[in-house]
């Protein structure tokens, strides 16, 4: 076991950050919604898909002759980023508006808003299942659960070659697409206007609005934000894997709520870190104790982080992020 | 005040109402529903259910064998006998809890005469059981562990080789034809995936090849750590037991780390849907083997071309995996029929002792249920389509 360990250190480590970059971006989305309603968005699992469902369609309909490398990859990869960080982001403002702002207003409580994030997720599944993804990939209406395969379009080549640490150049650029997205959301939260009003009403919605923040605006912009980083992820899952289904979101939303909760939920350097920590922690236990424990190996470490501390690696929350 | 009440009841009813066409629209779905209930068919129409994952990721492995059963059925339909047979579909999405409620409901609410399925050897261990209790005689055409024959059960039969056959079959096949040295065996811990593994590993064993093992997760996505342990092995051959649609995300994760060993697999790969989760020419040369007999140019035999034809001819697509065997299941119930037993004692007492030729084999069923003949073969991919290359025990290595 130990010697799987060993042999395998540096391609677990390089496949482990590149998991934990997308279960970050991901994560983001959770922490984010968390910091600011302290609500668990279920839904946003489903908001990932739908980015991952957009993406898909977008490089169906291009048609890729062959596939890319290098900078027309970088290319590729940034349209149909784009592509799905609307359609994400869409999917979030339009969960904002019809499973969660009414119950707020309404003054509901914040297990009702749970609830309605469960059946909102449960909603856009099967809505994907059973009538989004056969009509939109001309799919008998049966065959809207199975997986949908991209045409093959990322020509994968080893960037870095030493030895035994060899990185593929869709990895490498996961990593550090994740890391790019994350330092700017940071930056955003910290400088601008709008980061100030989120960071403002985390720490204390009422007397965010004496100070003049509009909350409804916030709430809008803080999901539409999460939305959009999972729309990243999409697009970066798509180009690792090259297919998705209607259920993709499920164990993939799990593991982003483990890492956001791994790193201190409402702090967005905790959902870096968690993501990066979840994903290196599932690679080198699947090496030790075989790659069925995986999942197990995740849950156990998070079980145990918060037995001794309960908030999470970094603690603090989006309300004291540093200035 | 008022308004509010009226609301509540709005909101109240119209939950109910989707309930309420939801459960009978499911019904439909499944095909149990409305049909002439009663409890005695004797006269008329009997009711034959087929069970298997109609709508799942992996029901390429059924959908075939159910249009052969359709197509034997409705051609004896045709003849106009004495007793009609109605097929009801059950769709168990190849889960095993899915399956056991619908064996209840097949059972109880439909009263279906017989079973062809259930199609996976997971759901089988669930709902034979169920079954078995229920007295009703089943024939599945594709549920391939040895294990089930074990249970001493009186109504179950199977028409196809099972993984014990299946498994030293093509291990044998590996050490023989392909003259392999090191071999790396993955599974994903289903019942099915993991039956056919070991058998595969025991026979290995038995020829002095000790295999390298690692199981993933069926419902995830990422299997670096499978693939960098390959890496790491360095196997001449990696035998994958388990269904299509893992089989493809792995053999096209192994192929894009860069791994190029010879790919084989059991049946449960044996889909279009291989190749297309492999991606580009990723499944060019895997090697699929099967207890099931596809030969749409009658290499082993004239019926299996005449079947291939009139499958063309009626879905407008090849023959594919269980096509014989869907049809020799739905034979032995035809038979059975034919013959004047409507009920499911006097089937079942017929199919212990039926002895017809069918597509894929003498359609003839030992004591435990299983067939009494049973062959293995092997066939290689190229492109989205594969063809037969022979029978494990003499078949060679294609040509590169």
């Amino acid at each position: 076991m130990l010697e799987n360990f060993l042999t395998q250190f540096w391609p677990a480590t390089v496949d482990g950050l590149s998991l934990g970059a997308i279960y970050a971006l991901v994560a983001l989305g959770y922490t984010m919604v968390y910091g600011v309603l302290r609500l668990i968005n279920f839904a946003h699992s489903e908001v990932f898909m739908v980015g991952t469902v957009a993406a898909l369609f977008t490089l169906t309909t291009i048609g890729v002759s062959s596939p890319l490398g290098g900078l027309a990859l970088i290319a590729m990869l940034l349209f149909i980023a784009v592509v799905a960080i609307v359609a994400s982001g869409v999917t979030a403002i339009g969960l904002e508006y019809i499973a969660y702002r009414p119950l707020r207003k309404r003054g509901g409580s914040r297990l009702a808003a749970l609830i309605s994030a469960i059946g909102a997720s449960l909603f856009l599944q099967q809505l994907f299942a059973l009538i989004v993804i056969p009509q939109l990939f001309s799919l008998p209406q049966e065959g809207g659960r199975l997986p949908v395969h991209s045409p093959d379009w990322v020509q994968r080549a080893d960037v870095i070659n030493i030895g035994d640490f060899i990185v593929r150049n869709d990895k490498l650029l996961v990593v550090v697409a994740a890391v790019v997205m994350m330092v700017a959301l940071d930056q955003f939260v910290e400088r601008t206007r709008l980061g100030r009003g989120i960071r403002a009403t985390a720490q204390s919605p009422e007397n965010a609005v004496l100070m003049g923040v509009n909350i409804d605006r916030i709430i809008t912009a803080t999901f539409a934000i999460g939305g959009a980083m999972a729309g990243v992820a999409a697009a970066l899952y798509l180009m690792r894997f090259e297919e998705t289904n209607y259920f993709v979101g499920f164990l993939l939303g799990i593991k982003a709520f483990t890492a956001a909760v791994l790193g201190g939920i409402g702090n967005l350097r905790g959902a870096l870190l968690g993501g990066l920590v979840l994903g290196l922690i599932e690679m080198y236990g699947s090496a030790i104790f075989g790659s069925e424990w995986q999942h197990v190996v995740a849950f156990v470490v998070l079980v145990l982080v918060l037995m001794f501390r309960p908030t999470g690696i970094l603690g603090e929350s989006l309300q004291q992020a540093r200035a | 005040m008022r308004y509010r009440a009226i609301v509540r009841l709005g909101v109240a009813l119209a939950a109910t109402s989707l309930v309420l066409a939801a459960c009978g629209g499911g019904g439909e779905e499944t095909g149990g529903g409305t049909a002439t209930g009663g409890t005695s068919q004797a006269a008329g129409t009997v009711k034959l259910g087929l069970m298997g994952d109609l709508t799942g990721e992996n029901s390429g492995i059924v959908i075939p064998l159910r249009n052969a059963a359709k197509m034997a059925i409705e051609d004896y339909n045709a003849t106009n006998p004495a007793t009609k047979i109605e097929l009801v579909e059950y769709d168990s999405q190849g889960v095993p809890e899915q399956a056991t409620s619908l064996a209840q409901q097949a059972i109880k609410t439909d009263k279906i005469v017989g079973l062809i399925g259930p199609a996976f050897s997971g759901e089988s261990r669930q709902a034979d059981p169920i079954l078995e209790e229920g007295t009703i005689p089943s024939v599945t055409a594709s549920a391939t562990n040895p294990g089930l024959a074990e249970n001493g059960w009186k109504y179950w039969h199977r028409i196809v080789g099972n993984d014990n056959s299946q498994g030293s079959g093509v291990a044998d096949y590996m050490t023989r034809a392909l003259g392999v040295k090191k071999v790396f065996v993955i599974h994903d811990n289903q019942e099915y995936s993991k039956g056919v593994a070991d058998v595969v590993i025991e026979t290995l064993k038995g020829s002095g090849i000790t295999p390298q093992t690692d199981v993933i997760d069926p419902q995830g996505s990422d299997y670096a750590s499978t693939v960098n342990k390959v890496k790491a092995a360095a196997p001449d051959a990696i035998f994958y037991g388990g269904y299509y649609a893992q089989a493809g995300r792995l053999l096209k994760q192994l192929r894009d780390g860069g791994v190029k060993a010879q790919f084989l697999s059991g049946d449960g790969s044996l889909d279009a849907g291989l190749a297309k989760g492999a991606g580009g020419n990723n499944a060019d040369g895997a090697i699929v083997s099967c207890p099931c007999l596809i030969d749409p140019t009658g290499k082993a035999g004239p019926a299996s071309k005449k079947l291939s034809e009139a499958y063309k001819a009626k879905y407008n697509a090849p023959t594919a995996i269980y096509v014989g065997e869907g049809y020799d299941a739905a034979t032995a119930f035809i038979e059975a029929i034919k013959n004047g037993n409507t009920d499911t004692e006097s089937i079942n007492k017929y199919l212990a002792t039926i002895d017809v030729p069918g597509v894929t084999k003498q359609i003839k069923f030992a004591e435990n249920g299983e067939p009494t003949t049973s062959d293995v073969y092997v066939y290689l991919f190229k492109g989205d389509s594969y063809s037969l290359i022979g029978n494990t025990k003499d078949a060679e290595k294609p040509a590169a």
